[in-house]
């Protein structure tokens, strides 16, 4: 309760009350992650289950069009799924490979960055240079490797049931040297200030220097970028799905519905990869808006105008 | 009787490119308990580089080259960090100069007293609060209840600094080295963190080193206070001895300086010149070319610290006889 006056009186929320942007992205944001989190109750059908599924109603139109029918509202893909259940669970999917590759990046390249930033000297150099190795490979190719590596070990079929967390780990380590270097320029910004010094005269140890007194001052920006990688992640897997390289079409994301309406698009059947179009630039643009006003937020120069 | 510290011979060197630089040139002297001990000097004369040495946290490049640090009669400058650590801080605390900069700004007054409490000691987390809350009564903080859940930056400079100092108090150290503890703040504040930090070393026998440059200060409060230059010792004594009858052409250039000295209006005097550069300090005496009284020897020989007249003066200079 104290937490949550606080909270009410800080500047966080008070700019957010007034900035209708913000307040339309994150509602819009809190919607898309409920519903994706909520799938299966929230979706009329459910797309995983090969029972519900009818070849003889691939390719119905959406329901106010002629053809249409009342049972599909935005029509059915080529295998006869309700379009909209199918682009819920995409989501789902979409967002949990998006938001596990940003963890994975953040814990990666927030420990790489603090390491490197706080004990300098040759361990700085060494691990900035794989940083600079990693950034200069495209994960495309890291994707195309891996994924045909993957396919070969273990076989087309456990590759469907692995895909999520094999993207994660593509996408998650491609782009970790953004947090590490991030957190390091601040890392260097921080610990020559005096509480660092203040806090070795007092005797504490390095580690928990490290860990209690420089991380949580060098957290903000890691913040900001934070959502921009959300939505440069889910970007990424969207990408990695339509090149054919991400989840498969049994377990369809936003990227690979796109991919599969596609090569039906010239005869006829446009909505199949127009809705999930819609949806996933709709998403992106959302979370981009929160990112911008977090970022104004955050910054002290703009802060106090 | 054992002093409380004893620095002997002290050096202290900054390694360069090619060569090194000494920045603390053979300095000693002796605090004992419950005695207030001033060290003054231009800025870059060493003054906080001994303060640093003798808590062995000189940052590279530099490095004690000679001498000893004895506290306790334990010798810091060999002590393994494992153990120099639980003297840091726990016997020996620092107060530094500017308390908008020496509290973490991220965490509450009450998780930094906390936590240096129990890296200290072997007591529960309620027992550490209880602590930190009682040094904070003691640095006479206006509602230490509320204020010890309150973050750095709703607090005041001066009740920042009061705060730096009960953290310094925590556990009971047996020396407070104070650096410029009041160059940041404003001159009343000064007045009342210099009185708390004298009646704190009274009621907790506790030694202090005040380093400063504000000799007003230092002939305020201190016992003893030693003059610097360029790494040297050039004089040292009692307090009162040396403020009001300088021998040394430098510490009478210092006080000649302080403003009270001269009628209104006039301009202030000041010592010619400006402290060498460490990379560069000339021959002899170091301070022979800024001195009104230096003659030939000076550029020659490097004076020898000895003492002179009575109440333990220690001088360097080969004019005054």
């Amino acid at each position: 309760m104290k937490s949550w006056n606080r909270f009410k009186n800080s500047y966080l929320f008070y700019s957010f009350k007034r900035d209708p942007v913000a307040i339309f992205s994150f509602s819009a944001l809190s919607v898309l992650v409920i519903i994706s989190i909520l799938a299966p109750v929230v979706a009329p059908y459910n797309t995983y289950d090969m029972a519900t599924i009818d070849i003889m109603d691939a390719e119905t139109p959406p329901a106010w069009m002629e053809g249409g029918s009342e049972s599909f509202i935005l029509g059915t893909d080529i295998q006869g799924r309700d379009l909209l259940s199918t682009m819920i669970y995409g989501l789902r999917v979409s967002l949990l490979i998006g938001v596990g590759a940003v963890l994975l990046q953040a814990v990666v390249g927030i420990l790489v960055g603090l390491l490197s930033g706080y004990l300098g000297g040759k361990l700085d150099a060494f691990l900035m240079r794989i940083a600079d190795i990693q950034f200069s490979i495209p994960y495309l190719i890291v994707a195309i490797f891996t994924s045909a590596i993957f396919k070969l070990a273990f076989g087309v079929g456990r590759y469907a049931e692995l895909a999520v967390p094999l993207l994660i780990i593509i996408i998650g380590m491609s782009e970790w040297p953004k947090y590490a270097r991030t957190v390091r320029a601040s890392v260097l910004g921080e610990k020559n200030k005096e509480y660092v010094e203040a806090a070795r005269v007092i005797g504490i140890n390095r580690w928990q220097i490290m860990y209690r007194h420089v991380l949580p001052n060098t957290l903000t920006p890691v913040l900001v970028i934070s959502t921009i990688q959300v939505a440069e992640a889910v970007m990424s897997e969207a990408a990695l799905s339509f090149l054919g390289l991400g989840m498969p079409i049994t377990k369809p994301s936003l990227g690979a519905l796109i991919r599969a309406g596609f090569e039906y698009i010239f005869s006829g059947s446009w909505w199949i990869t127009f809705f999930p179009g819609v949806l996933l630039a709709f998403l992106i643009l959302v979370i981009l808006l929160l990112g911008d006003w977090l970022r104004d937020v955050f910054n002290p120069k703009l802060y106090k105008g | 009787m054992r002093h409380l510290l004893e620095v002997k011979d002290l050096e202290v060197k900054f390694a360069l490119w090619s060569d090194e630089l000494t920045a603390i040139d053979g300095i000693s002297f002796t605090l004992d308990r419950g005695e207030l001990l001033g060290i003054v000097g231009e800025s870059g004369a060493g003054k906080s580089v001994t303060g640093f040495a003798i808590i062995n946290l000189i940052s590279k490049p530099g490095f004690i080259s000679a001498g000893q640090v004895l506290f306790e009669g334990q010798e810091l400058n060999r002590l393994p960090e494992e153990e120099m650590r639980a003297i840091r801080g726990n016997r020996i605390s620092m107060i530094f100069q500017d308390p908008m900069m020496t509290l973490n700004p991220v965490l509450t007054i009450r998780t930094q007293m906390v936590e240096t409490v129990l890296a200290h000691e072997n007591v529960s987390k309620a027992e550490a609060f209880d602590i930190a809350l009682d040094k904070l009564k003691k640095v006479h903080i206006p509602s230490p209840e509320k204020r010890i859940h309150q973050y750095p930056h709703e607090c005041s400079g001066g009740m920042r600094q009061r705060i730096v100092v009960a953290i310094a108090l925590l556990t009971n150290p047996a020396l407070i080295i104070a650096d410029e503890p009041t160059t940041a703040l404003d001159v009343t504040i000064q007045a009342e963190i210099m009185d708390l930090l004298l009646e704190l070393c009274e009621s907790e026998k506790m030694g202090l080193i005040l380093i400063t440059h504000d000799l007003a200060v230092v002939s305020q409060i201190t016992e003893k206070v030693i003059v610097m230059y360029a790494g040297k010792i050039v004089e040292s004594g009692s307090t009162q001895t040396v403020v009001e009858d300088p021998k040394h052409p430098y510490t009478q250039g210092l006080i000649k300086a302080l403003p009270g000295i001269i009628p209104p209006g006039s301009r202030l005097n000041q010592i010619p010149g400006m402290m060498p550069n460490l990379t560069d300090i000339p021959a002899g005496c170091a301070f022979h070319p800024r001195c009104n009284i230096s003659g030939n020897t000076c550029q020659m020989e490097v004076p020898a610290l000895i003492s002179k007249g009575q109440h333990d003066r220690m001088l360097a200079c080969h004019m005054i006889k």
